[in-house]
């Protein structure tokens, strides 16, 4: 079964949300269920610093052998961090969905929505688990 | 076939689940895209040593009786005269338009014919072959429910199957077929795929299947998925029905020119249409092509030349062995040549393209 970390927040398109030690900063990537779903991961294509997008707003775009699906940004904010080391090695999102695979950080427009996502219990009965 | 209808499933459905393999509906059956090692692992362990995948769902023809040669050679736009029985070679059955209904191998036996042709048009085949059929002294049957296909692919295939053989594998020449024992299991050997790697593809009793299957991954054979197949037929630039080939595309506008041989001394189905063709000049040819940017160009994304559409991506992926993304497509024959540089526009954004080489991958095992 897949790994949902009881730790993280989640969007019922597959992605995880940490909150940092920075106030209102969040953390993104998509989840264990969804790398496996996707398959092996050969280009993450991720926004610049700065970028500004709303809840739901496409961020990006993850492209596996098979297949090509959108990363969706879960709550509206601005783009403060992108990691880099996914340009040379995207199939750390494979590797580790939860560490070396994470995808941005974001300076939330409102912290408190934070708290209106899935909470892991929710998001296991979002995919079956 | 409606899409209600329930998924064919092959003597290896439930190994294949065993395995964790993905399983997907393809051509009406339900196959593994991939098992858990995922589809660049497996294509590596096929580049690199051993892999087997279950193809048992593609549709095999026999023809007996006096006439059978002068009829295959009537129906397919390769030459059955230059065959000789115990080999096998590469061919299509097409329209009276020149194009295609399928590619497909045909298998000379001392007593017989058999054509395999693809899971997805077996049954349009079928009734293309029954309908040609006329006043020929010959037998047709429809064998596919009765054989299970495994293709054993990889530079260390006949190292691992010949402990477990009953025959000198190494006495089957590339494109030629033999009889023999595998695991004890009766079958016939052919050394053809669909890889670019060497290998071998065993036709048995659909019965036997699970115990080939058993035999051959018993010695090491890493069982591969549809996913992994695409990627290294991709890579090698060979046709797959459906993208670079359909019936509106004849095997000269294919690359395909070698199979098709106008000047065979007997009349086949489509001869007319391509000989005209070949007089009047092409007006598209297909063309292998690398992506220079980031992006995959995948099946159906427009492609751009000189400011216009002129046509989609046909296959297109990233290319394991290479690194690089790669892709198949049509362009107006004047512009058909290695160096063209054009555009493929993947989700809005269009990245440059130029047109190289197939295969792709040169590199490969396969005997020649």
């Amino acid at each position: 079964m897949a790994n949902v970390p009881d730790d993280l927040r989640y969007t019922a398109d597959h992605e995880w949300v940490r909150q940092t030690s920075e106030a209102g900063v969040v953390e993104v990537g998509i989840t264990e269920y969804a790398q496996g779903e996707l398959g092996d991961i050969v280009f993450v294509n991720l926004p610049k610093a700065g970028d500004k997008f709303t809840a739901h707003q496409s961020f990006g775009t993850i492209e596996a052998v098979k297949a090509v699906s959108d990363l969706y940004a879960p709550l509206a904010g601005a783009i403060v961090a992108v990691n880099a080391g996914l340009d040379t090695d995207p199939a750390a999102v494979n590797r580790a969905p939860y560490a070396d695979g994470w995808m941005v950080r974001l300076k939330l427009d409102d912290a408190t929505q934070f708290a209106g996502l899935l909470d892991a219990a929710a998001y296991r009965s979002h995919i079956g688990a | 076939m409606t899409d209600s209808a329930p998924l064919l499933r092959t003597p290896l459905a439930d190994i294949h689940r065993s395995l964790g393999g993905k399983m997907v509906p393809f051509a009406g059956w339900e196959m593994p895209v991939q098992y858990p090692a995922g589809i660049l692992a497996e294509h590596n362990a096929v580049r690199n040593g051993c892999g087997v995948f279950d193809v048992s769902h593609m549709g095999e023809f026999e023809v007996t009786g006096p006439d059978r040669n002068a009829f295959v050679n009537r129906i397919t736009c390769n030459d059955v005269s230059v065959l000789a029985p115990g080999q096998v070679q590469y061919s299509g059955l097409l329209t009276r338009e020149g194009t295609f209904v399928d590619d497909c191998t045909v298998y000379r036996f001392d007593n017989k014919l058999m054509i395999v042709v693809n899971a997805s048009n077996r049954a349009k085949a079928w009734e293309h072959v029954v309908d040609l059929k006329g006043g020929a002294n010959i037998r047709l049957r429809d064998i596919s429910d009765d054989i299970g296909l495994l293709a054993v692919q990889g530079p260390m295939t006949q190292a691992l199957l010949q402990p477990i053989a009953s025959i000198a594998l190494d006495g089957i020449g590339y494109y030629h077929h033999g009889a023999g024992r595998i695991g004890g299991v009766d079958c016939f050997v052919s050394r053809t795929g669909y890889t670019g790697e060497d290998g071998f593809e065993l036709y048995c009793r659909l019965k036997d299947t699970v115990a080939l299957w058993e035999a051959v991954t018993r010695v090491g054979a890493v069982p591969i998925g549809l996913g992994a197949r695409d990627s290294l037929r991709l890579e090698m630039g060979y046709a797959l029905y459906g993208q670079e080939i359909d019936d509106t595309i004849t095997p000269l506008e294919a690359g395909l020119g070698w199979i098709v041989k106008l000047d065979k001394g007997s009349p086949f189905v489509g001869l007319d249409a391509l000989r005209a063709q070949k007089e009047r000049g092409l007006n598209r040819k297909l063309v292998g092509f690398r992506l220079d940017g980031r992006g995959i160009a995948r099946h159906g994304y427009p492609v751009f030349s000189g400011g216009k559409q002129v046509d989609v991506v046909r296959s297109g992926g990233q290319s394991p062995s290479l690194g690089v993304s790669i892709g198949t497509t049509f362009l107006p024959a004047g512009q058909a040549v290695v160096g063209t540089r054009f555009e493929v526009e993947c989700r809005n954004e269009k990245i440059p393209a130029e047109v190289v080489k197939r295969p792709f991958w040169t590199k490969g095992s396969v005997r020649k």
